[in-house]
């Protein structure tokens, strides 16, 4: 059982309320750590001091937000409106249990029962805003004394290895597998340079928390520690899959907000080649990471990203393969020891 | 044990309906040591007798106690490799209400059981006709992780899937999970054999966990069949108010138990249980079903020569989700009501309901109005 991501996938840290997940992993990293501090958003900035040899500080993102719910009204039957906390797909709402407020109230998301629906209702998608979060309460006012408007939901999973040991499977593995790389990276032998640590806030309501750790931290490079939808799923239509799960780290090329420093890239991958660390080419195309706004912080720093490939994100379970998740750990810190300032010197 | 101890084993055991032996496993052993005799029968029911006080020279009547021990789950259709993985088809067994699959983890009853999780592509990756719809059995996939091969080993098409929840308590004694329909009619009748352990019943009690209820009534007809009671009472689940259900004629969660009227119930039996929520001075709701019930009640009520049958509802928010909810409280009454009832039986309850039916213009009870008016034929 790996406990790293069984700590961290279970704690809670909806965006815009990430108090639990920072306290654990400040935690986890404060005897690895040189210096660790708290910004104004709230995200969690470590460093660790290099060995000296090269004058360069390099940053690490994984952001520590997840998606989830708030909040937003309770009604006169004592049951919770919310809205979405981050993308959300309606159809991965019925059905499912979560936790309430900073006291975690266990509530259910349920719908008109099947029985009394019409026929034509059967493949209706409930939307959002009629559905309730129902914490057993019978009032407003008394569910008013457990839960406030303006409270924040996370989904209930807990970790869980499947039968063949190398697959997982829990909640915000989007991206607490980042967050568990990063820390195996602080807990490792030092590098030639400065590690800036930064586990950031808010990156699924807009990548809010990497614009201000970036421009702190000053870096002279950036590598992004991502969990990336993994569509490798039999399809009707077949889509070539953008990546696949256990087939190896993804590394980005491009994306929807960046094109990734084609240097630091290109070193990503002669790594990945001389080490025999399995990776593969995320499709370049859509989607987004804190690359994209770390990126272009202050004069700009050269950033690239690496993934683990997980299915069902923005879901309350999500599936990631174990050997991705140790091949992520060993390309960044392998990455890492044989980065120089050379390499990301332009011409 | 505690109400809620009962009902965490009793949910969390997997009993997909036609599979029910994992839940049969759980429910022998709190049943043995309140019966005098306990059998599976051989289509997957269990059957705990407890014989009454009544003389031996003749036959004791007897009453029957139905409570269906299946739940919904999943049917593994088809395997489909994709990039080397092997991923489940599914349909549905029983009722599945599809909207709430997406997002849910299940275990699949091969080989071994296989936990996977029911997954499926995000909007902009599903062919166009399927975008603003539910997950439809063509677009979920139940994935467990493992390479085709391995897959292919150890899941065949037609191994059953059950679905995983633990019990999880909300608040005002409430919880929620996964088939409480009708593990907690299990419960209220467990509930009830415990309290005829220290009262005098002159009636045998024929407790059956009824299988493959949410398919075709199975496991009622058989042992209604098989037990040949006199008479029947029937424990299911009842749509509660909730989100989106808010209709006058549902029952409140908490509200007590919901007795079913109409053409599936024997007046005489709805009678029975009303004078004994009178007896102890507890709420009742009553529903009316215009034909069948939708339980089990429908099966025994034309077994054999006929049946009578009364039928108790648990309110319960959220049917057919994992994420069905109930208050214990009501779980505790139907227990409590069941047992009081059974304890009033006695030598004249068969013929007093009969000649009840030949008495012109005296309806037996029709009503919490109606109440008032007793009939004096208790």
């Amino acid at each position: 059982m790996n406990d790293l991501l069984k700590q961290l996938t279970e704690a809670i840290g909806v965006s815009g309320a990430e108090k639990e997940v920072r306290l654990l992993i400040r935690d986890l990293i404060a005897d690895y750590v040189d210096e660790w501090s708290v910004d104004a958003m709230g995200n969690l900035v470590a460093i660790r001091r290099g060995t000296g040899q090269y004058d360069m500080r390099v940053l690490i993102d994984a952001h520590m937000d997840e998606v989830g719910l708030l909040i937003t009204d309770i009604d006169s039957g004592g049951m919770l409106k919310f809205t979405n906390v981050g993308g959300f797909d309606d159809r991965a709402l019925l059905g499912k249990v979560v936790q309430v407020g900073p006291d975690k109230i266990t509530g259910v998301i349920g719908a008109r029962a099947i029985h009394l629906l019409k026929s034509s209702e059967y493949s209706k998608v409930v939307k959002m805003d009629a559905m309730r979060i129902d914490i057993g309460a019978k009032s407003k006012e008394a569910a008013s004394a457990k839960v406030k408007v303006g409270d924040y939901a996370a989904f209930v999973t807990e970790y869980e290895e499947l039968d063949s040991d190398r697959t997982a499977i829990g909640k915000a593995f989007d991206n607490r597998a980042g967050c568990a790389a990063l820390i195996e990276l602080l807990r490792g032998e030092r590098y030639p340079f400065d590690l800036v640590a930064a586990f950031t806030v808010q990156e699924e309501v807009g990548l809010r928390g990497a614009r201000i750790a970036a421009f702190n931290a000053r870096a002279d490079a950036a590598l992004v520690l991502e969990c990336t939808p993994a569509y490798d799923l039999p399809n009707e239509k077949d889509v070539s899959p953008n990546v696949a799960m256990g087939k190896g780290v993804s590394v980005y090329i491009m994306d929807s907000r960046t094109i990734q420093d084609p240097r630091f890239v290109a070193h990503i991958m002669a790594t990945g080649d001389a080490q025999g660390i399995p990776y593969q080419v995320r499709q370049p195309g859509g989607g987004g990471t804190n690359t994209g706004m770390i990126q272009r912080a202050g004069a700009g720093i050269p950033a690239a990203t690496l993934a683990v490939p997980g299915r069902y994100a923005h879901t309350p379970t999500m599936m990631i393969s174990l050997d991705d998740y140790h091949n992520i750990v060993r390309l960044a810190d392998a990455t890492l020891r044989t980065l120089t300032p050379d390499i990301l010197r332009r011409a | 044990m505690e109400t809620f101890d009962l009902l965490k084993q009793l949910t969390e055991a997997p009993g997909p309906t036609g599979k029910e032996e994992g839940a049969a496993a759980v429910i022998e052993p709190l049943w043995r040591p309140l019966v005098d005799e306990i059998v599976a029968d051989r289509v997957g029911s269990l059957v705990g007798i407890k014989r009454g006080a009544g003389p031996m020279e003749r036959p004791r009547p007897s009453i029957l106690l139905a409570a269906h021990l299946d739940e919904l789950g999943l049917m593994v259709s088809r395997i489909v490799e994709h990039g080397g993985y092997g991923f489940l088809r599914v349909t549905g067994l029983g009722g599945v209400d599809r909207r709430h699959l997406f997002g849910q983890t299940a275990v699949v009853h091969g080989v071994k059981p296989l936990t996977g999780v029911l997954g499926g592509l995000p909007y902009s990756y599903l062919p166009e006709q399927e975008r603003d719809k539910a997950f439809s059995y063509e677009t979920l996939v139940l994935d467990v992780g493992l390479p085709v091969e391995q897959v292919r080993e150890l899941v065949s098409i037609g191994d059953f899937i059950s679905f995983r929840q633990p019990l999880r308590k909300l608040g005002n004694g409430r919880v929620a999970g996964k088939a409480l329909d009708n593990r907690s009619s299990v419960a209220a009748v467990t509930i009830c054999l415990e309290y005829l352990q220290g009262r005098r019943h002159m009636w045998d009690v024929i407790a059956v966990a009824t299988s493959q209820e949410e398919t075709t009534y199975l496991g009622a007809y058989t042992s209604a069949y098989a037990q040949r009671p006199d008479a029947a009472v029937v424990i299911d689940v009842t749509h509660a108010k909730g989100p989106g259900s808010s209709e006058s004629e549902l029952a409140e969660l908490g509200g007590g138990p919901v007795l079913g009227i109409g053409a599936n119930v024997h007046p005489g039996l709805f009678k029975a249980l009303r004078d004994a929520a009178e007896a102890l001075e507890m709420k009742v709701g009553i529903e009316p079903h215009a034909a069948g019930s939708g339980t089990d009640a429908y099966a025994i009520q034309v077994a054999r020569e006929g049946i009578p049958t009364g039928l108790i509802g648990i309110p319960l928010r959220y049917m057919h989700t994992m994420v069905e909810t109930i208050d214990m409280a009501d779980v505790e009454r139907v227990g409590r009501l069941l047992a009081e009832m059974i304890a009033r039986l006695d030598d004249h309850f068969m013929d007093g309901i009969r000649e009840d039916m030949m008495r012109p213009h005296k309806p037996v009870g029709n009503g919490a109005e109606q109440n008032a008016t007793k009939d004096g034929n208790a």
